[in-house]
């Protein structure tokens, strides 16, 4: 998949002074500005409880900013997944069925939604658990499950909100390695919300580090690794010095 | 083996200490016969009995069914809206704190006898436990996954099918488990004033009968057997529940 293809394909976000109150006066998101290039990989950072689910869950459309505009540009049909920090499958349904859910609900016949099925669970190498349940996995495989349901409808824009922050960090490293492929392999941009700087450091071309609540943007940095990742990435000068340009960016904002 | 022993030997240590009792304190057969009194009275009344047995379990599944049908239906309905559920709920818990046993003959005149007031005895009890476990149920859906669902563009009949019932089940076996039990005492309630002829009279009128004509033996044997049926109803869910929800509900595991 060329980088010319990905872009023209892949869903941009522009934000424009974004805001959102609560009922009873929260301010989740204050005054917000943010455009994500098509085709990009871009983490959001900052400290639990600052607003950035809040800001993915308004490009989602699951919520709606009380003031300012949010456009999902290059969106000709809704192309939107969305990956929850838990995997939250259905616990009656084999992965294979959990897998090919949205294809179900969205009225594909029923080879074609097994069909990708299968090529998806396949890509997160989880082929032999297929007929499984969601009892029957560990939390690791559970959320490549969930990866698989989120990749199946070949979105264009993924959206995950802290999805690996309650797996082992050796499961969690795994599965970087597999959302970097997953990105690559399918043309689509990718926003991660997080709060390990780590992960963002490793994940993302460019991450955006917001303060405490209200959201505020505190560091909009690109982050100079290249596109080949790996195991010696994480113990490279370069990725410390990344980390240590995050830090300093959450930092700045303060936190709660 | 190891589950079914320990109950067994219970039962037939608790009936020899009852036969023992009777005959030891001299009791009269009419106050309280001994077990074997009452194996007789259901041998020598099998016939009887048999059809009376019928007769109930009838009323009692059909009540149950309806209850079932009727209760989640209208657990669906009121937890979709919050406004319907306040407006409607006090009403449906008012209907489960008035005592059957009241408003049973008002059954006879609204259904007429037989058949129809003690299976309308038996939906009356059974359909609340199921109402407010269906509400609990549904409205304990992971909002995740209602998220998902809208996002993916599913409309409320998807949303229903694919996601709140299957969720709901295990809580929706919750009450229907407790409504199998209720049904058959509503059956029996409805009984005791539903009016059958003699040879569609159910348990409930064998016992009464037998009581008024002394013979508690029959009378423990009908009871014996409206036990009976409670219990192969609480059997019949409680296996359906688990063959449903095995798999990935903690409580069938």
């Amino acid at each position: 998949m060329s980088a010319e293809r990905a872009s023209r394909e892949a869903i941009g976000v522009r934000a424009r002074s974004l805001s959102r109150v609560f009922d009873g006066g929260v301010v989740a998101v204050d005054d917000l500005t943010l455009d994500v290039a098509a085709g990009s990989f871009v983490a959001l950072l900052g400290p639990s409880g600052c607003g950035k689910s809040t800001l993915l869950r308004m490009i989602a459309g699951l919520d709606r900013p009380t003031s300012g505009e949010l456009t999902l540009e290059g969106e000709r049909e809704r192309a939107l997944a969305f990956v929850f920090q838990d995997a939250h499958l259905l616990p009656w349904r084999s992965v294979l069925d959990n897998v090919a859910l949205p294809l179900e609900l969205m009225g594909a016949s029923k080879p074609e939604r097994v069909a990708r099925a299968h090529d998806v669970i396949a890509e997160v190498g989880l082929s032999d658990a297929e007929q499984r349940f969601p009892g029957e996995l560990s939390g690791g495989m559970r959320m490549r499950a969930s990866l698989a349901r989120a990749v199946i409808t070949r979105p264009r824009l993924l959206l995950l909100d802290e999805p690996f922050a309650a797996l082992d960090e050796i499961t969690r490293q795994k599965l970087d390695d597999q959302l970097r492929a997953l990105h690559r392999a399918h043309a689509m941009t990718v926003l991660f919300v997080t709060h390990s700087i780590a992960e963002a450091a490793y994940l993302a071309e460019r991450a955006v580090v917001f303060s405490s609540r209200p959201a505020r943007i505190t560091l909009d940095h690109t982050i100079g690794l290249g596109v080949e990742r790996g195991t010696a990435t994480r113990s490279s000068p370069e990725f410390a010095r990344e980390m240590g340009e995050l830090q300093r960016g959450l930092e700045g904002g303060g936190s709660r | 083996m190891k589950r079914v022993l320990p109950p067994l030997v219970a039962f037939v240590l608790f009936l020899a200490i009852w036969e023992g009792a009777v005959r030891a304190f001299e009791i009269k057969e009419y106050m309280l016969p001994p077990p074997s009194a009452v194996a007789k009275a259901f041998v020598g009344d099998f016939g009887a009995l048999g059809r009376a047995f019928v007769t109930t379990a009838t009323a009692t599944l059909a009540g149950f069914g309806l209850g079932i049908v009727l209760g989640v239906s209208t657990g669906v309905v009121l937890a979709s809206s919050r406004l319907l559920e306040r407006a409607v709920y006090p009403y449906v818990v008012l209907l489960q704190t008035v005592p059957i046993i009241a408003i049973a003959p008002m059954l006879n005149i609204w259904v007429g006898p037989g058949l129809r007031a003690s299976t309308l005895s038996a939906l009356i009890v059974s359909v609340f436990p199921i109402i407010a476990n269906t509400i609990t149920g549904v409205r304990s859906v992971d909002p995740a996954l209602r998220d998902l669902f809208k996002l993916y563009g599913a409309g409320p009949v998807q949303t229903l099918v694919k996601l709140a019932l299957p969720s709901a089940l295990p809580n929706i076996f919750t009450g229907v488990r407790i409504a199998a039990g209720l049904s058959v005492i509503g059956a029996i309630v409805g009984e005791f004033v539903a009016g059958f002829n003699d040879d569609a009279a159910g348990l409930g009128i064998k016992i009464l009968v037998a009581n008024k004509q002394l013979r508690t033996d029959v009378a423990f044997a009908a009871v014996g057997m409206a036990s009976a049926l409670g219990l192969l109803m609480f059997v019949a869910v409680g296996a359906t529940a688990t063959r449903l929800t095995r798999r990935w509900h903690a409580s069938a595991k």
